[in-house]
């Protein structure tokens, strides 16, 4: 029997099942943050090469961990609760399916754990990437296809309680902003699930020795179709969010529809070309694929980025100059609630994702750039700016909304929430950028040793690389601090904080109220220009991204003729 | 109304444009259109281009060709494993090989001549990492490439193999000479 529960804080209304399944995806989602962050630490303290701390074999062992536990473990399981509550929640009607949906539940906690077994047993030390023909344990590859049927069964249970809620009619004309983002995040979800079944399969089969060989380059080229575009989820799903918190704490409504709307088009068009950018150093794909790939078809997608880039600041302007902070440029983003761990993790994650992990992926999506970054630590620098200030330290901004509202506890330690979002965005910020650095000077990635100690040919690289990478170790050290921060704070509330009241139940769903259309026409229209603070950040971004294209140019024109 | 919220006008799509949107997405997709030219022009007037030449190879193919070279062009050896040091006339065919874990042979080239430098792995992916200049080339099994180099600079280079190959991924290092 489906009951639904109103939030006496939010308003918001939960099918009491959809909430259950939330709360479990969430719990294990942020149980594979806290130990993907413990593995966090024997990676930055291997690399920092004063510390040096583990032997080569428990480093490669710990830092394939690293990578699947966060990358896709942590990341997957919110997604999951995500994209729950951006149907069930936002369109206030039940879920589809729900003993099935804790099937999809189930598959993917065997399958993740299956994995990690698999990795801790010593012998699946392969990395995320698992390039054939290096071989992990079978139980590596069937613990992922476990986890990718999971999750595929959730982006359909998702798709189902779409077609409820248009049924049951609990709605009135299109889907919320934040839901099509959603619909954005599971379409590239289901392309990316497929395609790492179809190479992560006969992985499997080679691996259990059915068949013999699965070809190197067939796989990159597949396994990067899975790879990249996980990622791009991510980005559909954190940006969907980033809406969200904006019409959470400002109220704040898109600028146009139209426009977000089309740009979330333009990234289920074009975003999952992107997978290109791991091959475009690689022997026997053409020319002409690389640069159509990279560029997402002439940067259709990285438009699209840059038009959320504009629109999501640009609405909290609005809202905020509808409330009267209309000074200068700038005065709604001062008078903005910085102190709102919800609001405050949210922009530093937009800022940084733009700055540092936008611009930096068009670098190494450049077909002839990528030859001076391919493989150097500047791609973990890359998407350590993409992946966790933009993905995790949403899920975390997200995370404070969600303590009261869907764990229905009042957050301990509201003093460390109003400071985790800076210690770790900030920390998160230089451990990028100290990362960046050392891979423009050509330290590698996945490597136990800059010195390469063991070798009669040992190159020593300059002293400002390994002052850099003492750098990620100290930074790095710090954001670890700061995810702790999160975890303590997170779990803390579930076990100690005050029971807060769960509001009325009820059987039947209150459908979303219809507003006359007449207060919506008056939009913001053509004529005005109603965001220019917004507008001169984004000016700041553009010098910032042609500056830094053109240095990057300028760097490759000095190494060798290659031809 | 806001974001959470379905739209409340239900023709959204006929809402006009801010001006700071459409201002953004002009200056946004006239940008992305620099960087695509870009991409595609430096292929016609710039001196760094991938090459795509790759031919199917196999470990045993690769490696006599490799020797043949190596038994024709070895002017001394280094180190106690006497790795051997080639010294090939500009222009030609060049071949080394990566394996667990080392780039073999030791290369002689000379500055600003051109050479064809193909490249295959033995057994797992590697990575062709030329330092200190900086050039990273994916090194994939049973796939041949070809990549024509011109040094600019002489001096003593280090090949980093920069693709997780195992245990001893973090010593396998090569070395180039540029006299």
């Amino acid at each position: 029997m489906t009951t639904y529960r109103t939030c006496p804080r939010s308003g918001l209304q939960f099918d009491t099942q959809a909430e259950k399944l939330m709360l479990a995806n969430a719990v294990v989602a942020v149980v594979y943050l806290l130990v993907g962050g413990i593995l966090a630490v024997g990676v930055v303290l291997t690399r920092w090469p004063a510390v040096h701390w583990l032997a080569a074999d428990n480093f490669y062992m710990v830092l394939t961990a690293h990578g699947i536990d966060m990358l896709i473990f942590w990341i997957i399981f919110f997604e999951i609760a995500v994209l729950y509550f951006c149907s069930s929640t936002l369109l206030r009607c039940r879920i589809a399916t729900p003993r099935i949906a804790w099937l999809g539940f189930a598959l993917m906690l065997i399958g993740s754990v299956t994995t990690n077994v698999a990795i801790f047993r010593g012998d699946s030390s392969v990395m995320m990437t698992s390039y054939v023909p290096m071989m992990a344990h079978p139980a590596f590859y069937l613990g992922l296809i476990l986890f990718a049927v999971g999750a595929l069964v959730g982006c359909f249970v998702f798709f189902g309680t779409l077609v409820v809620a248009k049924n049951e009619k609990t709605y009135q004309g299109s889907v919320p902003l934040v839901t099509f983002g959603a619909i954005t995040a599971a379409i590239i979800a289901v392309f990316t699930i497929a395609s790492g079944a179809i190479i992560l399969i006969p992985t499997f089969l080679m691996s259990v020795g059915v068949i013999k060989e699965v070809d190197p380059l067939v796989y990159r080229t597949i396994w990067w179709a899975f790879g990249h575009s996980s990622q791009q989820i991510n980005v559909a799903a954190h940006i969907s969010i980033w809406y969200a918190i904006a019409a959470i704490c400002f109220g704040a409504k898109p600028m146009s529809e139209r426009v977000s709307r089309g740009a979330f088009l333009l990234y289920i068009l074009f975003l999952q070309l992107a997978s290109a950018h791991h091959l475009l150093a690689d022997p026997g794909l053409s020319t002409e694929w690389k640069v159509v790939n990279t560029s997402y078809f002439m940067y259709f997608a990285v438009l699209a980025s840059m038009i959320h880039g504009l629109t999501i600041p640009g609405a909290i302007e609005v809202a905020q100059r509808e409330k009267g902070f209309t000074k200068g440029l700038f005065e709604w983003l001062r008078k903005a609630p910085w102190g709102n761990p919800v609001f405050s993790g949210m922009f530093i994650s937009l800022i940084g994702f733009g700055f540092l992990g936008g611009i930096s992926g068009v670098m190494m999506g450049t077909e002839q750039l990528n030859m001076i970054i391919h493989n150097t630590i500047y791609v973990p620098g890359h998407f350590h700016a993409t992946v966790v200030i933009g993905t995790t330290l949403s899920f975390m901004s997200l995370t404070y909304f969600l303590i009261p509202v869907l764990f229905r506890r009042e957050m301990i330690s509201p003093g460390l929430a109003k400071l985790q979002p800076y210690l770790f965005g900030l920390s998160m910020y230089f451990f990028v950028v100290v990362m960046m650095g050392a891979g423009t000077l050509g330290v590698s990635r996945r490597h136990w040793d800059m010195a390469m100690g063991g070798s009669p040919f040992a190159y020593e690289f300059p002293g400002a690389a390994y002052l850099m990478m003492g750098l990620v170790g100290i930074t790095g050290v710090v954001a670890i601090v700061g995810g702790a921060l999160y975890i303590y704070i997170t779990v803390g509330s579930l076990l100690w904080g005050r029971k807060l009241d769960a509001g009325a139940l009820s059987p039947k769903t209150v459908p979303i109220p219809v507003v006359p259309s007449t207060v919506a026409l008056q939009g913001h229209g053509s004529a005005g220009f109603a965001a220019p603070g917004t507008f001169a950040l984004a000016s700041v971004f553009l010098v910032a991204f042609v500056l830094y294209y053109f240095i990057n140019w300028k760097y490759l024109s000095q190494v060798w003729g290659l031809s | 109304m806001s974001a959470i919220l379905p739209p409340s006008d239900r023709l959204w799509w006929k809402q006009p444009l801010d001006r700071v949107e459409g201002t953004w997405i002009l200056i946004a997709f006239i940008w992305c259109m620099i960087m695509f030219a870009m991409m595609v022009g430096w292929h016609i007037y710039g001196k760094q281009n991938l090459s795509t030449e790759t031919y199917k190879t196999t470990r045993e193919l690769f490696t006599a060709k490799t020797q043949a070279v190596v038994d024709k062009y070895t002017v001394r050896t280094e180190t106690d494993k006497n790795i051997p040091v080639v010294r090939p006339p500009a222009g030609s065919d060049v071949y080394l090989i990566s394996r667990l874990w080392d780039w073999w042979p030791i290369l002689e080239l000379e500055k600003d001549k051109t050479y064809r430098l193909h490249l295959t792995s033995m057994d797992y992916n590697h990575g062709f990492s030329l330092q200190p200049v900086n050039i990273n080339i994916q090194v994939v099994p049973g796939y041949e490439h070809v990549v024509k180099v011109t040094p600019n600079q002489s001096g003593i280079f280090s090949i980093i193999c920069n693709e997780y190959c195992g245990i001893g991924h973090a010593n396998m290092v090569g070395r180039i000479y540029v006299k």
